[in-house]
């Protein structure tokens, strides 16, 4: 049963970010293409998580704290280069 | 003296936790190194923050958490619904603007965060004397009674806590 | 594992892939920029919430010893969303037409556009 659920979940997560790049492709001015790579980094951290709990290795998180951390800090610098024009104040 | 060396004392406690947690592991060597990070960064950064925000009730705050997780919870299930269910045109986006009389930055920013997590509302932009806030919301038939909702379930709490 | 825990690890499992599916699938489906806003900025947050709990009882399960990793990520996206969304919103409201927003009801206007000073 568990791993039809995760087969399930990653299909899920997948798609997502499937969906995410016709997104990116799609969007009509630059907010919405961050939005839509912003969503991608969170579905990327999804897939790390669950491709971890489908090896069974826990070193797979180390990857998805890095992920989080370093996709925060990059739309929050594009977001400011758009708002101000540069990104250190 | 104590309050120059140790400016947040929350904050180092959260850098603290955040280290173990980082290292997955409770040694001699990784207290210590927390400890000085603890110590270090909030001495570092004080110039950035300078006021300490005065909590009148940690209980409260706790409880306030809760409410919170709650509500993340149900959001979640009325977004995925109008998501999936509702055509276009029977969404009705609106603007609202909700007047704040908060005592300290830090709570105005908890009520923004709050709000951006629960049902269909999300803030976009403060007064320039932090005196309303703007936020979109999704789907409000009612913008008046969400602007009431907002204001009684979260901002009333968020007064009781922060001194 | 039991099988207690198999079916909450599963279900955790299957209630987070569907809520991080809706999150991309609003991305996509909704009109306008400030909706589309909406969708990630919840329902993809919960979907990789569901996710690490679920990544959390396998570990616990399978080694005894709680993995506080995924507590650390959970927390960081909590924290992280309204803020990205924020300035997401913030770089939006530079093309909406000034017009379209209230007003703040205060004598300042929106920080977004007041100038400074």
């Amino acid at each position: 049963m568990l791993s039809y659920a995760l087969t399930f979940a990653l299909t899920c997560f997948a798609l997502g970010f499937a969906m995410n790049v016709l997104a990116f492709a799609r969007a009509p001015g630059l907010p919405d293409r961050i939005l839509a790579v912003d969503t991608m980094v969170v579905n990327g951290i999804a897939l790390i998580v669950l491709y971890g709990v489908k090896t069974g290795s826990g070193l797979y998180l180390e990857a998805a704290i890095l992920l989080a951390l370093t996709g925060f800090v990059s739309t929050i610098a594009f977001c400011k280069f758009l708002l101000r024009g540069s990104i250190i104040e | 003296m104590i309050a120059r060396l140790i400016p947040h004392p929350g904050l180092s406690a959260f850098l603290v936790l955040t280290w173990v947690l980082l290292t997955n592991s409770v040694s001699l060597n990784t207290l210590v190194l927390a400890l000085l990070l603890g110590l270090a960064i909030p001495v570092l950064t004080a110039s950035y923050w300078p006021d300490r925000p005065r909590l009148r009730s940690p209980v409260r705050l706790l409880c306030y958490i809760g409410l919170v997780v709650w509500d993340v919870i149900v959001a979640n299930f009325q977004v995925a619904r109008i998501i999936l269910f509702m055509p276009h045109d029977q969404i009705r986006s609106a603007w609202i603007t909700v007047p704040i009389d908060l005592p300290s930055p830090e709570a105005l920013a908890m009520l923004a965060g709050t709000i951006t997590l629960t049902p269909g509302t999300l803030t976009a932009d403060v007064s320039a004397d932090r005196k309303a806030l703007l936020i979109h919301c999704l789907h409000a038939p009612d913008p008046d009674a969400t602007r009431d909702d907002i204001k009684q379930r979260y901002e009333a709490r968020l007064q009781r806590i922060f001194a | 594992m039991s099988l207690a825990l198999e079916i909450l690890v599963s279900a955790a499992l299957v209630v987070g892939g569907i809520f991080g599916l809706i999150g991309s699938f609003g991305l996509l489906k909704l009109r306008g920029a400030m909706q589309r806003l909406h969708a990630p900025t919840k329902a993809t947050t919960v979907g990789v919430g569901c996710t690490l709990i679920a990544s959390a009882l396998t570990g616990l399960a399978a080694t005894q010893a709680a993995s506080w990793h995924e507590v650390l990520v959970t927390a960081f996206l909590f924290l992280t969303a309204p803020l990205t969304a924020l300035y997401l919103a913030k770089t939006h409201m530079l093309t909406t037409p000034p017009g379209e927003l209230p007003p703040t009801g205060t004598p300042r206007d929106w920080s977004n556009r007041d100038a400074p000073g």
